[in-house]
């Protein structure tokens, strides 16, 4: 081969590589930096070695965070996976509701994050929200500010209001894939409804509802905007996840340290989570493309 | 097994139909006999899968009724009219096991366990699916697949009838014989009723004792293999069937002789005294009885390609312009592109508007 032609193609992939290095290398190695180092400001930095990594390891607040974000992932996991299809299921396959269910399902999808904290903030406040005032005229103590179970139910509503479509059209575009004639064979077979939906629906959705479980699943890991703009992370720490708790140590505290320290370990459970889902997802899509091979 | 008969049913998907053009089906009557083996023949979109789906109970015909054995069950629901149906493209539930697959239209039907077991094993033993019971449905080939969405029909001992709805479209050339063998072999041991539903006229003729062949809507002929290629009802069956199809010339009647439009004479076989007027009249002979004539007699023609095709040859040849195709021996020596050509007596059949005109009735056939 000719070493020119090789070198030049070092040119072409030149601008990914530096858009790479400027927004993703260099600040990870800028906070790899901080998690080592201790700082006082004016730019002195001293060895800090692991402190800051045991530090955060062995403190109450990292760990009461990493709990709460993983107890919400799980809630809106058990609500928006079986809603979702739910909907999708009782979704139109033809005719003019198509297209209506489907504006009205993505409508969600299209309002930006801290938009849709600000209109659960409103929505669920007891003076002037609907939710909120409603349910105090009913009687109904309901306060998301004073009260974390409130908090937590109306961050979770908020959710579960702003994701569960996508859950849905997910679903929607496997179930829109199966021929006409698997239901045709399903009634000739005497087929209940529940018999449809498991062994004919469910098997279908199978790939599209594990690429939402994992799309949910890391989105509401990473929840940030929404529960800050509606509860700030309170009342108290109850709706402090890892993202805002991560904030508030390096803008709130300035503990850069700690706070780089903390970075990199919520990095590492997040690549370590993501990474099991795939090896799942991939086993169980190359276990169903070589059985299917046979054919 | 049942004797379905389908009175005067005609079917429209449309909510409003306002002619004859908005029905997929047309008026059409027609009995289905018990442990008869039916081919429903036709092109595509004539109505065949329409007509299939009436007898299943997928779609309930918008005119006439359906009986099994004398029962109406017009408005019976699928499931209750213990009918099997075989698609197009292979139905199985993927996570379930063969037996699992075979067993589960019994256990809708609450059928007891240990007749389940018994069923599922009768059936895979018919089907030779024996070996791969325990196998998941998924990982099969697509012959074995129709072979379990055939299993799961006949594993219901009381099946009024098996629907083919062009079972083998997905399936390699090679096994489609033995499959088609197969399913032939499964109707002589069982006296199942079976109508099988294709486009492909070998699959047809080679599967069924009576032939039901569509077209636009309608039956146009239902006969034995035979039937349909001696006396073809319809001009569209003469061109359907047989390879090449038949010849069709526009003719105009005078007598006992049909004249052909560049001035030549044909002779009938019979008068036609009570002729439909102001109809298209026209003339068919099949290939295989028009001869090139040795002698100096039979029309004038102009060859224009000789096809080899095997067991035989195609000529192509021309009369006043219009061409026909002329079956010879394989062994016939044509040379020279003049040529003359004789139709063999008893086989120029008369069609008017496209049917049949039937010598000995004075009438017009199939209207």
């Amino acid at each position: 081969m000719d070493k020119t032609w090789n070198n030049k193609a070092w040119f072409m992939v030149l601008p990914v590589l530096v858009l790479v290095a400027f927004s993703a290398v260099i600040p990870l190695m800028t906070v790899v930096n901080y998690s080592v180092q201790d700082t006082f400001g004016n730019n002195q930095f001293f060895w800090a070695g692991t402190e800051w990594f045991q530090e955060v390891l062995e403190s109450d607040r990292f760990w009461a965070a990493l709990s709460r974000n993983l107890i919400f992932s799980a809630i809106i996991l058990a609500i928006e996976v079986p809603l979702g299809i739910a909907i999708a299921l009782a979704m139109p396959r033809r005719g003019w509701g198509v297209p209506v269910c489907l504006v009205l399902m993505a409508l969600p999808l299209l309002i930006p994050w801290n938009v849709v904290g600000t209109i659960w903030q409103v929505f669920g406040r007891v003076d002037i929200g609907l939710l909120g005032h409603t349910l105090a005229a009913l009687g109904i103590d309901y306060n998301y500010v004073q009260d974390p179970f409130d908090a937590w139910v109306t961050i979770i509503l908020m959710d579960v209001w702003h994701w569960t479509s996508l859950v849905v059209l997910l679903c929607y575009a496997g179930l829109v894939s199966i021929p006409d004639a698997y239901y045709q064979a399903a009634r000739i077979d005497g087929a209940s409804a529940w018999a449809v939906f498991r062994f004919i629906q469910l098997p279908k959705m199978q790939r599209v509802l594990l690429i939402a479980i994992l799309l949910r699943f890391m989105d509401s890991f990473m929840i940030y905007t929404e529960p800050f703009v509606v509860t700030g992370g309170g009342p108290g720490n109850s709706t402090t996840f890892l993202s805002i708790d991560l904030v508030k140590t390096a803008i709130g505290q300035f503990d850069l340290g700690p706070a780089a320290a903390m970075s990199i370990i919520y990095f590492l459970i997040i690549l370590l989570l993501s990474w099991i889902f795939y090896t799942v997802m991939t086993n169980v899509g190359a276990e169903s493309r070589r059985e299917g091979s046979h054919g | 097994m049942a004797r379905i008969v389908l009175d005067n049913i005609a079917h429209a998907y449309g909510p409003a139909p306002t002619g004859p053009q908005d029905y997929a089906l047309k008026r059409l009557d027609h009995v289905w006999e018990d442990g008869g083996a039916y081919a429903l023949l036709g092109p595509s979109g004539c109505g065949k899968t329409t007509l299939l789906n009436i007898i299943s109970g997928l779609i309930i015909p918008s005119h006439g009724r359906v009986h099994f054995d004398g029962t109406d069950v017009t408005e019976l629901p699928t499931a209750a009219r213990n009918i099997a149906q075989v698609f197009q493209f292979p139905v199985i539930y993927d996570t379930m096991s063969v037996a699992n697959n075979l067993a589960f239209p019994l256990r809708n039907r609450g059928v007891a366990k240990d007749e389940v077991d018994k069923r599922v094993r009768e059936v895979a033993r018919m089907l030779n699916l024996t070996a791969l019971l325990d196998r998941k449905a998924r990982g099969l080939t697509a012959d074995l697949k129709q072979k379990v969405s055939l299993g799961r029909g006949l594993v219901r001992a009381d099946v009024n009838a098996i629907l083919f709805d062009e079972p083998l479209t997905v399936i390699d050339p090679q096994l489609k014989w033995q499959l088609r063998a197969q399913i032939k072999a499964l109707h002589r041991e069982f006296d199942l009723t079976m109508v099988y539903v294709t486009h492909d006229q070998t699959e047809a003729l080679s599967f069924a004792d009576k032939v039901v062949v569509m077209y636009d809507g309608e039956v146009v002929q239902m006969g034995t293999p035979e039937d349909l290629f001696v006396r073809p009802a319809h001009t569209f069956v003469g061109y359907f069937i047989g390879s090449p199809g038949m010849n069709v010339l526009p003719a105009e009647v005078q007598g006992r002789r049909a004249v052909l439009p560049g001035g030549h004479e044909v002779a009938l076989d019979a008068f036609y005294p009570n002729l439909p007027q102001a109809a298209r009249m026209e003339i068919g002979v099949r290939p295989e009885f028009v001869h090139l004539s040795a002698s100096g007699a039979g029309l004038p023609v102009t060859v224009k390609r000789v096809d080899d095709i095997g067991r035989m040859k195609v000529a192509r040849v021309d009369l006043d312009g219009r061409g026909l195709n002329v079956l010879a021996a394989e062994n016939a020596v044509i040379d020279g592109d003049k040529s003359r050509i004789v139709f063999e007596p008893g086989h120029v059949h008369l069609y008017a508007d496209g049917h049949l005109v039937d010598p000995q009735m004075h009438e017009q056939a199939g209207g």
